[in-house]
């Protein structure tokens, strides 16, 4: 047992891969937050009027906000006064080529391993590359034009697509939905936006890499997915980000609208910084992400692996209006040294013969905390729902914490809920086994854990399966149970 | 190949192994027999480096090589193969993954380039047909809901993948039926050569008339106390351990 501790501590001892800075000529308005800032920001991103009032409105509503408290998570005080709301990289021009690109930005994606130009070349996939807040290359936009499909930065969208912008956003996430959510729309300064039109299906998976990259800027990112009447999207979201000694803070807003009988697949790799062993550092990821099955028969499914940030406070959540609407949250959350997360998800089911799966895998490692909180919650009128619910914790070790939150709230008796819960730890047995096969202590927890997280991994489009079998391994190599 | 000298070892605190010697050539077949609680699993789990297992005293070399010096992954690749009595589940990790894994990691531990995917399904289909196992256990994870016998043949066949120097069978026979045992035994027979050896670890004389050993070896109250070719086995069998107790005057 102690000599599997001392393994586990040296696994967790790796330090974070992609930890670099890349210099970037940056444009950032002065740091701190008020009525001012925000105009100031609409105005550099030429808003229309009806936009700078939504950012007003959600900033006054922000101030009469308290930060949610009841998260399992201690989290330090925060400073918006610190933090600098906007920043752009200077070259904003469009490019016709990647010659014209900022090199270093180029060689920044290299080093992580995202080469846009093989990205583009060879998997197929449009690449929406957002580096801090503004968009800086778009790719594939043509080819997706031609279906009437709009992939494109949120800032764009508010430019040439004002009339869908202002039916859907908010619809969500309303801009009082909670602290975090409201401080989003007041300051956002960019992110994404996709529309797919009646009865198109998209191509490709459609994909955005955030990386976090300006000194003491907080990220604001606001992504919004339309999906209309019969249409189906793969999009995926996947981050990785600088090391830092300053926290940084990131509160994003995902929102998606799936319309009659369409599918929205919205799929996560999240590893930002987590801080480094002892703590020190990371990001602050309060993300709000919603969908709504708004039309008959839509299904919105939400994947992710979080390996990264110091904390996380995340519900991807669905809201089944339409009947016969399905919804499925299927999540690996690893914490590893001082990380802590606190996430799950929400069913809300409104509409008759709606259908709902969770399935929720937490590992734990190092002296970390990991809690699953979910709500179920069937409306009266949702005749016929069907939830069933799956939350496994894996635990490494025995200096972290793993915690369960379910809540259920069932209005009618026609609908079905089921729950199981299992708390393990990885077997010394396991490990001995792999062992005596010749395999290293390091490389059997890898194997076991990604065996631990297949059913969840198996729901990821294939390049994503693959990165995030591998971010599961790095971010457990020093660390054994 | 094998050299133990003085073991002593002991699991949570009780001594269990209290001085064995033995040697084992390549080329020879060593039972090790005895009653329940006489130290057999003891030795054999000391032997592949588990770490619940504690040696208080003695040496062993293998290979020529002190083993305590040789974490259980390299004692591996260093050609120990340990099959196990309770072999363990490993859910959502695939035979095919697993095994591939293993297979690569001894070969990397050789400087031998790694196999290709075709040429590991190829050398997995040969190793299948010896051991007689059937494709829908290798498509399963790591004996996940294999019954007893299906996993002491999955062992075995993990056996006939890695071609270890020194096998070490923890009653491999216990919980088969005749047909099983049949099976098992032909694949451990067929890998036998002249340059490995098999140390067979059995309750009972059944699996002898199977493979049959060179060496019978008593194993009581954690020493070897009796040493003699394969008739002993049949003496055990018509005398039972009392024999052995009586015969130590006890």
């Amino acid at each position: 047992m102690e000599d599997q501790n001392k393994l586990i501590h040296e696994v967790t001892q790796r330090d974070y891969r992609f930890g670099f800075v890349s210099d970037i000529e940056t444009d950032t308005i002065v740091k701190g937050l008020n009525e001012e800032v925000i105009r100031i920001i609409s105005a550099k991103k030429d808003e229309p009027e009806f936009m700078l009032e939504f950012r007003l409105k959600a900033y006054r509503r922000w101030l009469t906000m308290k930060m949610p408290e009841w998260a399992q998570l201690k989290v330090p005080v925060i400073d918006y006064q610190e933090i600098i709301f906007y920043a752009a990289p200077t070259q904003q021009a469009k490019y016709e080529s990647l010659n014209e690109v900022d090199p270093e930005l180029l060689r920044t994606f290299e080093k992580l391993g995202i080469p846009l130009e093989e990205q583009k070349m060879l998997s197929g996939v449009a690449v929406d590359a957002v580096i801090d807040s503004v968009s800086v290359k778009t790719t594939f936009k043509e080819t997706l034009a031609e279906r009437g499909i709009i992939f494109c930065s949120f800032s764009e969208a508010v430019k040439h697509h004002p009339d869908l912008i202002q039916k859907y956003l908010g619809m969500a996430v309303p801009y009082n939905d909670n602290y975090f959510a409201a401080l989003n729309s007041a300051v956002f300064s960019d992110g994404s936006f996709v529309y797919i039109p009646k009865g198109t299906r998209c191509p490709m998976e459609l994909s955005t890499y955030f990386r976090i990259n300006a000194k003491n800027t907080g990220q604001f990112e606001r992504t919004l997915v339309i999906a209309d009447d019969d249409s189906y999207v793969s999009y995926l979201e996947g981050c990785t980000a600088p090391m830092r000694d300053e926290n940084q803070l990131h509160a994003a807003v995902v929102e998606i609208i799936a319309l009659d009988r369409a599918e929205v697949k919205y799929s996560t790799v999240q590893n930002w910084y987590p801080g480094d062993k002892n703590g020190l550092g990371g990001i602050f990821n309060f993300v709000t992400k919603r969908g709504i099955c708004k039309g008959v028969a839509s299904k919105i499914f939400w994947n992710q692996v979080e390996t990264g940030s110091a904390i996380t406070w995340k519900y991807p959540s669905c809201v089944l209006m339409g009947d016969n609407s399905v919804a499925e949250f299927n999540s690996v959350a690893l914490t590893n040294n001082y990380q802590q997360a606190d996430t799950g998800t929400k069913m809300i089911h409104i509409g008759k013969n709606t259908k709902s799966t969770i399935v929720s895998k937490g590992i734990s490692a190092g002296h970390s905390s990991n809690s699953y909180r979910g709500l179920v919650r069937v409306a009266p009128k949702a005749e016929n729902a069907r939830n069933y619910s799956q939350c496994d914790s894996l635990l490494l070790g025995d200096t972290c914490g793993a915690h369960t939150f379910p809540y259920i709230e069932v209005g009618n008796s026609s609908s079905i809920i089921e729950h199981e819960a299992t708390t393990s730890k990885i077997g010394e047995d396991q490990i001995f086994y792999c062992n005596q096969r010749g395999i290293s202590t390091e490389d059997a927890i890898g194997m076991i854990v990604n065996g631990y997280a297949r059913e969840v991994i198996n729901k990821l489009p294939m390049e994503f399966a693959v990165e995030a079998q591998k971010l599961l391994q790095i971010s457990l190599e020093g660390s054994v149970g | 190949m094998l050299v133990i000298k003085d073991l002593y070892a002991k699991v949570e605190g009780k001594d269990i192994l209290k001085g064995i010697n033995l040697t084992v050539n390549a080329g020879e077949v060593h039972a090790i027999m005895g009653p329940n609680g006489s130290g057999k699993s003891t030795l054999a789990n000391v032997l592949a480096g588990n770490t619940n297992f504690e040696v208080t005293h003695g040496s062993i070399t293998f290979n020529g090589k002190d083993i305590f010096e040789m974490s259980p992954d390299v004692r591996a690749k260093e050609g120990l193969f340990l099959s196990f009595q309770y072999p363990v589940e490993i859910p959502g990790v695939s035979m095919v993954n697993f095994l591939k894994t293993a297979v690569n990691e001894h070969r990397k531990y050789r400087n031998e380039k790694e196999l290709s995917a075709g040429d590991f399904l190829k050398l997995m289909r040969e190793k299948k047909a010896m051991v007689q196992i059937d494709s829908q256990l290798t498509n399963r994870s790591v004996n996940e809901g294999f019954s007893g016998g299906e996993k002491k043949k999955n062992e075995i066949f993990q056996m006939a993948m890695l071609e270890p120097t020194l096998a070490i069978l923890d009653e491999t026979d216990s919980g088969l039926d005749i047909d099983a045992l049949r099976i098992v035994s032909n694949g451990v027979n067929l890998l036998k050569n002249k340059n490995n050896a098999t140390i067979l670890v059995t309750h009972y004389q059944r699996l002898l008339d199977y493979i049959v050993p060179d060496f019978v070896h008593v194993l009581y109250e954690g020493r070897i106390v009796k040493s003699a070719g394969k008739e002993l086995a049949f003496e055990l069998e018509e005398k039972g351990y009392d024999w052995i107790k009586k015969e130590l005057g006890e």
